[in-house]
């Protein structure tokens, strides 16, 4: 049997680095099964991309943090010793033998299956400000915890409206909050204890702000925040929130009984409405968990909201914004846009495109929101989709008419974070990746140029041009 | 496709009972045909197990330069007038330059350049300074390149949504989620096709369904030799624009979107079995790594831009590498194609021959015979092992 000199097989290098275990999230869960696992002699990589580069954090990755970073994330000496600060385990780790790595993205996940064979091992690729490398690992955890749902209102793309989980590292893990004065959206147990955490923190809370017509979450938990003043505003949603060159100033709340107005002063408005398990690496790479990786902590047991209550809130957030409300921030995509399946404002709308429609294309068949990302843009920018995901689902779940639990979610890619072409290069490259590198397929008999086939030439063209021929 | 997809699709009861062509594929070869056929006021249904250009017609560099291609004079007639021809933008963008690092591959490339411009497609040569005028994002490591005056590059799902759209303004159906089982012969032609929803009669079948091709039209006596391999590319944030986005070089092809990112592969594929569900994923592979460092190298000024996406393709690829067109004589109311791996650029060419094989039953504007299947009956079985194709 020949061998394709073409083809990959072969050719993945080993990982640079191998680990007994590898870590992926140095929170509470990750720490714990890293010091755990280092106790009984194991050699374990605990990863975790905080401090993440201020640049990063005013692009929402990975949460939303909403603009309201205080510039001491641009320091990232500094913030290297706060985050090891802020959580005291992080030192047991390093004395309990564990390589311990802040500020390492895990890029990408990936493992052998139907469609690929081509490793020699299973592999987690991670990267720091200056390289990435590809590690080995006879079991990997995943601590990457929970993201942020996003949902937008009128002005939501803004400075000032933050995540749940955004606002909660800023305020606990890097201690770099911007804000003074907050509007939490969501009155579950993730909107009750943001609004907790948020006053323990010295931050006061405007208002919790609930569609529903009561407070959702537990009631010892309600008490708690009632007792402290916070006012519980049930049946209550954003008209707009509205503000200046710093963001957000002021928002319009309106009853969901009766429309009546009226506004509250704050500089924050933080999104508690729900989060999904942050579980893009082991969908990127098309594997779930087994034998040899496991989920702990919040990416294990963070559940999102209902289809309902998610749906309810969506609706509830976008009654009061107008169709050109930007659901893509990074490529300012608008809810028309989205709805009316348009192409990106760069391009000509003919005619004919205003006849089209998600419910258009719902006719053809369900669509996946990859299919709305790819002709609308809304999803590729450089947030990688964190931001949309959840809007541009819940609008092609209206359209289709189904329950948004039976609308995919936006496939997730390597890498899972930004990284720069030059930190992720392979910049030493195996010599048979190198030397059985060719444009396409490297058949050379595929760039004969048709009057060529079949006359005598075309011996001499095949192996003279050869491969390499893609144009 | 999800247990509830199929089960939503199942319900559906819409199914047309017939058609007068049948289209097998809503790839960009499939739809690009039966949008040609509609124009000629046929009714026709394309069927897809997924959705348009969910496969390789959707996941591909965008080039339309193929110079090789019988199709290719015909390509280039069409592509400009292609947004107003369809009524739906394509993304279209003329022209192309090779740029290259390597003084051999620079030097290979030329010979490209020189035949090109022998054929009729005029190429100019550049020197690193004029390569790096036209090509900002590159420096003086570049050691010059070509630059083409024709072809160019279009936005590949954009436009097979194009066709798609164009194909229903004419009155034509797409039918997504929709799995052939089968095909029907009666009176030795295809009279119907199969499928979980129902069955469509059919006057003229078209099968373009990729890698799904062979099983499909095997029953029917046709021998449709393909081997379906992952290819993968990656996508960087946008960078400043440059003035003509259709740059490869360093062993890649791509283009910069109209938007600004840099969209690139090459290099080694994987040779996968599919099944008529499809390919069995799409992953992609540390190869992201490889792609990652000659974009870097090519674009020297792009190379702090952060990757943001990586995506795969599965390609089907015949024993020669060229396409098929054919309509067999028996049965002889069925066209079989496949572009074998270069099909996106061609594709308003290769469903004009499409349109022009079912209703005239040859090409008019171009002699396509070389495109046979009939190249293949010698084949030796055991072809993928004997060329290390075998998944």
């Amino acid at each position: 049997m020949a061998a394709d000199v073409h083809a990959i097989d072969g050719k993945i290098p080993a990982p640079d680095e191998r680990f007994d275990l590898v870590v992926v999230g140095a929170g509470t869960a990750g720490t714990d099964a890293a010091i755990d696992a280092a106790k009984v002699g194991a050699r374990v990589l605990l990863v975790d991309e905080n401090p993440v580069p201020g640049a990063m954090i005013g692009t929402d990755v990975p949460q939303f943090f909403g603009g309201r970073a205080t510039a001491a994330v641009q320091q990232q000496g500094r913030m290297v010793e706060q985050v090891f600060a802020t959580n005291f385990r992080l030192e047991e780790a390093f004395e309990a033998g564990v390589d311990v790595r802040l500020g390492t993205v895990a890029w990408g996940l990936y493992v052998n299956g139907a469609a690929m064979r081509a490793l020699p091992e299973p592999m987690l690729g991670i990267a720091d400000a200056e390289r990435a490398q590809m590690v080995g690992f006879d079991r990997l955890i995943l601590a990457t915890g929970a993201r942020d749902i996003a949902l937008g209102f009128a002005g939501w793309n803004q400075p000032g409206v933050i995540g749940a989980q955004g606002f909660a590292l800023l305020l606990t893990r890097y201690e770099a909050f911007a804000g003074r004065r907050v509007m939490v959206v969501g009155s579950d147990r993730l909107g009750l204890e943001t609004a907790l955490l948020a006053a323990d923190r010295g931050i006061e809370v405007a208002a919790i702000v609930e569609i529903a017509d009561a407070i959702a979450g537990p009631a010892d938990l309600a008490a708690r925040v009632a007792a402290i003043g916070i006012p519980l505003l049930a049946g209550t949603t954003i008209a707009a929130a509205s503000g200046g060159a710093d963001g957000v100033e002021r928002v319009t709340l309106t009853r969901m009984s009766d429309d009546s107005r009226h506004e509250v002063e704050c500089d924050t408005i933080v999104l508690a409405i729900g989060v999904q398990p942050a579980t893009e690496l082991l969908e990127a790479a098309g594997a779930g968990p087994g034998e040899a990786i496991a989920l702990i902590g919040d990416c294990a047991e963070a559940r999102a909201p209902v289809s309902a209550r998610l749906t309810a809130w969506a609706e509830a957030l976008g009654r009061h914004a107008t169709d050109d409300m930007i659901v893509c921030q990074c490529e300012e995509v608008t809810r028309a846009d989205i709805i009316g399946v348009q192409p990106p404002r760069y391009l000509d709308r003919p005619a004919p495109m205003a006849a089209r429609s998600l419910a258009t294309l719902a006719a053809d068949g369900p669509s996946h929101p990859d299919q709305i990302k790819r002709l609308t843009r809304a999803g590729m920018g450089q947030c990688q989709g964190r931001r949309c995901r959840d809007q541009v689902r819940c609008l092609l779940a209206k359209a289709d008419g189904l329950p948004l639990d039976r609308v995919p979610v936006a496939s997730f890619r390597a890498p899972v974070r930004p990284v720069p072409l030059s930190v992720l290069a392979d910049w030493d490259e195996r010599p048979d990746m190198t030397a059985g590198w060719d444009v396409w397929f490297g058949i050379p008999t595929q760039w004969t140029p048709y009057a060529v086939i079949g006359t005598p030439e075309e011996a001499e063209h095949v192996s003279g041009l050869g491969g390499n021929m893609h144009v | 496709m999800s247990r509830a997809w199929a089960a939503i699709c199942m319900s559906d009861a819409g199914l047309p009972n017939g058609a007068d062509v049948v289209v097998i594929g809503a790839g960009v070869t499939g739809l690009s045909a039966a949008w040609w056929l509609a124009r000629s006021g046929l009714a026709v249904v394309v069927l897809d197990k997924g959705i348009v250009g969910w496969e390789a017609s959707g996941r591909n560099g965008g080039g339309a330069s193929h110079y090789q291609s019988p199709l290719f004079a015909e390509e280039q007639r069409l592509w400009p007038q292609m947004d107003d021809l369809l009524g739906y933008p394509t993304e279209y963008a003329r022209e192309r330059i090779i740029i290259q690092r390597d003084p051999a591959l620079l030097d290979h490339y030329r010979a490209v350049g020189r035949m090109c411009t022998a054929m009729g497609y005029p190429v100019d040569d550049l020197d690193s300074r004029q390569a790096q005028e036209l090509v900002p994002l590159t420096d003086e490591t570049c050691l010059g390149g070509i630059h083409l005056r024709f072809g160019g590059h279009a936005n590949p799902q954009r436009t097979v949504q194009a066709y798609a759209w164009a194909l229903q303004d004419l009155g034509g159906r797409v039918i997504q989620h929709c799995q052939v089982s089968t095909i029907e012969t009666k009176g030795g032609r295809a009279s119907a096709v199969v499928t979980p929803r129902g069955t469509i009669a059919c006057d003229a079948l078209v099968v373009a369904a990729g890698p799904q091709t062979e099983a499909l039209v095997a029953p029917l006596g046709i021998k449709f030799p393909l081997a379906a391999a992952r290819a993968e590319m990656i996508v960087t944030e946008p960078a400043p624009l440059m003035k003509i986005g259709g740059v490869d070089g360093n062993g890649l092809y791509g283009r910069q979107t109209l938007r600004g990112n840099l969209a690139f592969g090459g290099g080694p594929h994987e040779w996968i079995s599919t099944t008529p569900e499809g390919p069995p994923g799409r992953p992609t592979s540390p190869l992201t790594r490889n792609l990652a460092r000659r974009v870097a190298e090519m674009f020297p000024r792009a190379a702090k831009l952060n990757v943001i996406r990586s995506w795969a393709g599965v390609i089907e690829n015949t024993p020669d590498g060229r396409p098929i067109i054919d309509r067999p004589a028996d049965p002889g109311n069925v066209t079989v194609a496949t572009m074998s791996g270069v099909g996106f650029g061609l594709s308003p060419a290769s469903g004009h021959a499409i349109r022009d094989l079912v209703v005239d039953g040859a090409c008019s504007f171009t002699d396509i015979a070389k495109l046979s299947v009939a190249r293949f009956a010698g084949l030796e079985p055991d072809w993928r092992e004997r060329r290390g194709w075998a998944a």
